[in-house]
């Protein structure tokens, strides 16, 4: 006997979304971690931590390299053993009940994985077999993916043959196959063009918009204030903050940030000339940066001093900004 | 707050599955997904893994055997070399094909090409991969081992028809192998761990009474390789292919048995390390 | 900081033209360091196992039923230059494959070197110094384990070390020439080993004289690295009689396949690296 999962067709998913959301306080979490912790022998990659998802949003988990950000995917996918804490994925164990939880899910992992032995379409193909989809589902569903990622007049060819860019649209065509309720991404566009990116996002957001959870881990910060609902900041496998990217940054950073170089001779002495101005005031070995709610105001009150920077920048706060708060500035790797 | 349980009766009823998170009864899908890639493999290549004990057995058994003249057969009456050593290339054969497919194969798709990463995504759980693998390998082993048969045949070295029995027999080996192969590849971590296993199999293959009696060595050494499993299938096959059994037969049969439960059971201990990490 | 400075390009410039291929051979050596240990495991479980099952299991065999075939010495002294110049032949299959697929496609390590004052014929010539070197190790490896034996009576038996690393190269530098012709892995290199080494170890005159074997297939012999070594290692490890042209003609043709290999490769290397 096969298994073959429930498909829910996407008009369901979305009235069962608004139907969620009318009933106003109860939510209803399709992801709850608690106290999530994972060893590798001394190293601490995820160090407790506790995060629930509602069906339907869009979940960034942000940090740097080694945060522990792939670890905690791939323990929602139960494809890595947690150390300790809980996790619930549509109300399962990932860990008892591995084949029921990733059947529940899309999985796009930071390194495509896709069969090289196969042609682009037939990796469509025997993934969904792999869920134990029928074939008569599946030859439609294989074609309606490889429109969604443009890759039809690619169907026959090798995957060897694709571009980066194709191969990692394949590799999202794949995770669909299932018809899944979450989807869980890990750095989808590192490594990508800007067109390859922007024609990513704009999938991803269609998706959303479909209602599929979509579980994000990035370290582009635009991409996580293009797609994300919600996100966790993860650093050494602890959460930083947790918010909206505009929360977030509310929170963390101020609505402007003035950038003033000064050559780097002078940058390290100018910072106490500059006391006073702004709310916060970082020296960097190129140049300083002044969190202010108004950059141009800010910039009067420098040239009032008598100071002439080389050159000066007025720009919006973004995650960036917090992100680098949050998790230093210095090397991670 | 509450969390979204959707009440599918199959989850149900998988939560009081045996081997609950490790399979989820769908082997066919990996077997399926190793016959199409065969399909746009190399066939010549795949042809060529039966070729190397056809050729082993043209250079040895014509060439040496040429030389050598006839041997003592497993019951004492005289055949040629190259009937002597055939069901021993066969043995070899299917030892060599389990293992590497259990070990080399696994390892490279586990670490490299990275398709069990994608797989293991999927509901399929780690005992649906490691049972279709072994499948295919047998399969293959199947294939190979009816062709080998095939040229024995054309080549005069068949005199009985019980011989057609040397190809489940060879199957049978094969399992035993790629069992333990499995196993054994969940310890490896690099590849030069990896290399260990030929520094197994190479004198195996040498020592194991497949290109001379074991009577050749002092006692001491006989026990120790009467003790290894090539040994037995070498013998096992040989009986088969003269009609000459003896008590021994079952207990080269058994030893196979008794290495495959253990094998089995070995990878089955194994899938987590092996397949998650 | 370093006090030292970079020496001026000139100088970099003119000692690549020099030394160049020493430098890349050292980049291979360091490479090889990597999996050293196995190489010298091989390098003494490979005589020790082989010369025991043939020279001395399947030998007992061999030796009481046919005394006389193999010139009136021992079976073990006739094969043991075979297995030496063999394992050279098996040895050049591997490194030579492989390793220039990984330069050109997997790892593409060629490329490192290419972007340096490094040419495409010192990239490759570095290549098959740092492999020749392998072999003169694995095969006087071998040699000390034939010897212990008692596997090479006459004094001149060492040559064979020079001989089998003559064989590998004469072997190797055609398949590296075709390796770096190879743009996509469709198991080309499974099948040259299984249709082109297999054979030429099984047909070459290794375990049994040649002449034994049919006209049919006694020409894979003759056009074969393993044969020409086999024969010559003979000539120095058990004095075996040949004529003296023979002999020259074995020394010819290894070192002309070599060197045609050679050259090929280097012309494949430019072909290949200037894409």
């Amino acid at each position: 006997m096969v298994w073959v999962p429930e498909l829910v067709s996407n008009e369901e998913l979305s009235s069962k979304q608004t139907s969620t959301q009318s009933q106003g306080e109860q939510m209803q979490y399709v992801i709850t971690a608690e106290n999530l912790t994972k060893t590798y022998g001394d190293v601490i990659a995820v160090d407790g931590i506790s995060f629930s998802v509602p069906a339907g949003e869009a979940f960034g988990l942000l940090g740097p390299n080694g945060a522990g950000k792939s670890t905690t995917m791939k323990m929602i996918g139960g494809v890595s053993q947690r150390t300790s804490g809980s996790l619930s994925i549509m109300g399962l164990d990932p860990e008892s009940h591995g084949p029921e939880v990733r059947a529940h899910l899309g999985v796009v992992p930071q390194q495509d994985n896709l069969d090289e032995e196969l042609k682009v379409r037939d990796n469509l193909l025997v993934y969904g077999r792999y869920f134990g989809l029928p074939m008569s589902y599946l030859r439609p569903k294989a074609d309606e993916l490889l429109e969604f990622a443009q890759l039809t007049d690619k169907a026959k060819s090798k995957v060897d043959a694709l571009s980066g860019g194709m191969k990692r649209r394949l590799t999202i065509a794949r995770s669909l196959i299932n018809e899944p309720r979450i989807l869980l991404l890990d750095e989808p566009t590192t490594g990508l063009d800007p067109q390859a990116r922007h024609i990513l996002w704009d999938r991803l957001f269609r998706l959303k918009e479909q209602g599929v959870t979509l579980i994000l881990t990035t370290h582009y910060m635009d991409e996580a204030e293009q797609l994300c609902d919600r996100l966790i900041v993860v650093d050494k496998g602890r959460i930083m903050a947790e918010g909206s990217p505009a929360s977030l940054i509310r929170e963390y950073s101020t609505r402007e940030v003035l950038e003033l170089r000064f050559g780097s001779e002078r940058n390290a002495t100018i910072g106490a000339e500059l006391e006073g101005i702004g709310e916060r005031l970082e020296t960097l070995p190129d140049r300083v940066l002044i969190y202010a709610h108004d950059g141009e105001a800010a910039l009067e009150q420098v040239s009032a001093r008598g100071l002439r920077p080389l050159t000066s920048l007025v720009r919006r706060s973004s995650l960036e900004d917090v992100f680098l708060r949050l998790t230093g500035r210095s090397l991670v790797d | 707050m509450s969390t979204l349980t959707e009440g599918h009766s199959v989850t149900e009823a998988a939560r009081n599955r045996r081997f609950g998170p490790m399979y989820s009864r769908n082997v066919k899908a990996v077997i399926a997904r190793g016959l199409m890639a065969t399909k746009s493999s190399n066939w010549m290549v795949m042809l060529s893994g039966f070729f190397e004990p056809v050729l082993y057995l043209i250079s040895m058994g014509v060439g040496l055997g040429a030389i050598v003249g006839a041997v003592e057969g497993p019951g004492g009456q005289e055949i040629s070399y190259a009937a002597y050593i055939a069901p021993a290339l066969l043995a070899v054969s299917a030892m060599n094909g389990a293992i590497y497919d259990s070990t080399w194969n696994v390892f490279f798709k586990m670490n490299f090409a990275k398709l069990y990463q994608g797989m293991l995504y999927t509901s399929l759980g780690p005992l649906d991969v490691a049972m279709g693998e072994i499948f295919l390998a047998l399969l293959r082993g199947l294939l190979y081992a009816t062709g080998f048969t095939a040229v024995m045949g054309l080549m005069g070295l068949i005199t009985t028809p019980w011989a057609i029995l040397m190809i489940p027999a060879s199957v049978l080996i094969a399992f035993g192998f790629a069992s333990f192969g499995m196993g054994i590849t969940s310890f490896m971590k690099t590849f030069q761990q990896m290399d260990w296993i030929n520094f197994v199999m190479l004198p195996m293959f040498l020592f194991s009474a497949t290109f001379y009696p074991l009577s050749v060595y002092p006692q001491y050494i006989q026990w120790f390789i009467q003790a290894m499993p090539l040994w037995h299938g070498v013998e096992l096959l040989r009986q088969i292919s003269v009609r000459t059994f003896s008590p021994a037969t079952a207990i080269h049969i058994g030893y196979y048995l008794v290495m495959i439960v253990l094998g089995v059971l070995l990878t089955a201990g194994r899938l987590r390390k092996l397949f998650l990490k | 900081m370093t006090e030292q400075r970079a020496h001026p390009p000139a100088v970099s410039a003119a000692r690549a033209r020099r030394w160049g291929s020493f430098y890349y051979a050292e980049q291979v050596l360091r490479v090889m360091k990597g999996y050293g240990w196995t190489i010298v495991m091989y390098g003494v479980g490979q005589p020790v196992a082989y010369l025991f099952a043939m020279g001395v299991g399947l030998a007992t065999l061999v030796d009481t039923n046919s005394e006389a075939a193999f010139g009136g010495v021992s079976y073990l002294a006739f094969i043991a230059p075979a297995l030496l110049i063999s394992a050279a032949v098996m040895t050049a299959a591997n490194e030579f494959t492989f390793p220039v697929m990984d330069g050109f496609k997997w790892r593409r390590v060629y490329y490192g070197p290419h972007a340096s004052p490094l040419t495409p014929e010192q990239i490759a010539t570095g290549h098959i110094m740092a492999v020749t070197l392998r072999f003169l190790l694995q095969s006087a490896i071998y040699f000390v384990v034939v010897a212990l034996f008692g596997a090479s009576p006459s004094g001149w038996g060492w040559v064979s070390v020079l001989v089998a690393t003559l064989a590998g190269l004469s072997f190797g530098l055609p398949l590296m020439a075709y390796a770096a012709s190879i743009k996509e892995d469709k198991g080309q290199f499974a099948m040259v080993m299984r249709f082109i080494v297999m054979p030429l170890f099984l047909f070459s005159g290794t375990f049994f004289p040649l002449d034994t074997l049919p006209l049919v297939v006694r020409w894979i012999g003759w056009i074969s690295p393993i044969w020409h070594g086999t024969e010559l290692g003979r000539v120095f490890s058990y004095g075996y009689e040949e004529s003296p042209l023979l002999t020259i003609l074995h020394i010819v043709f290894l070192v002309g396949l070599a060197v045609v290999g050679w050259v090929l490769t280097k012309r494949q290397f430019v072909r290949r690296l200037g894409q």
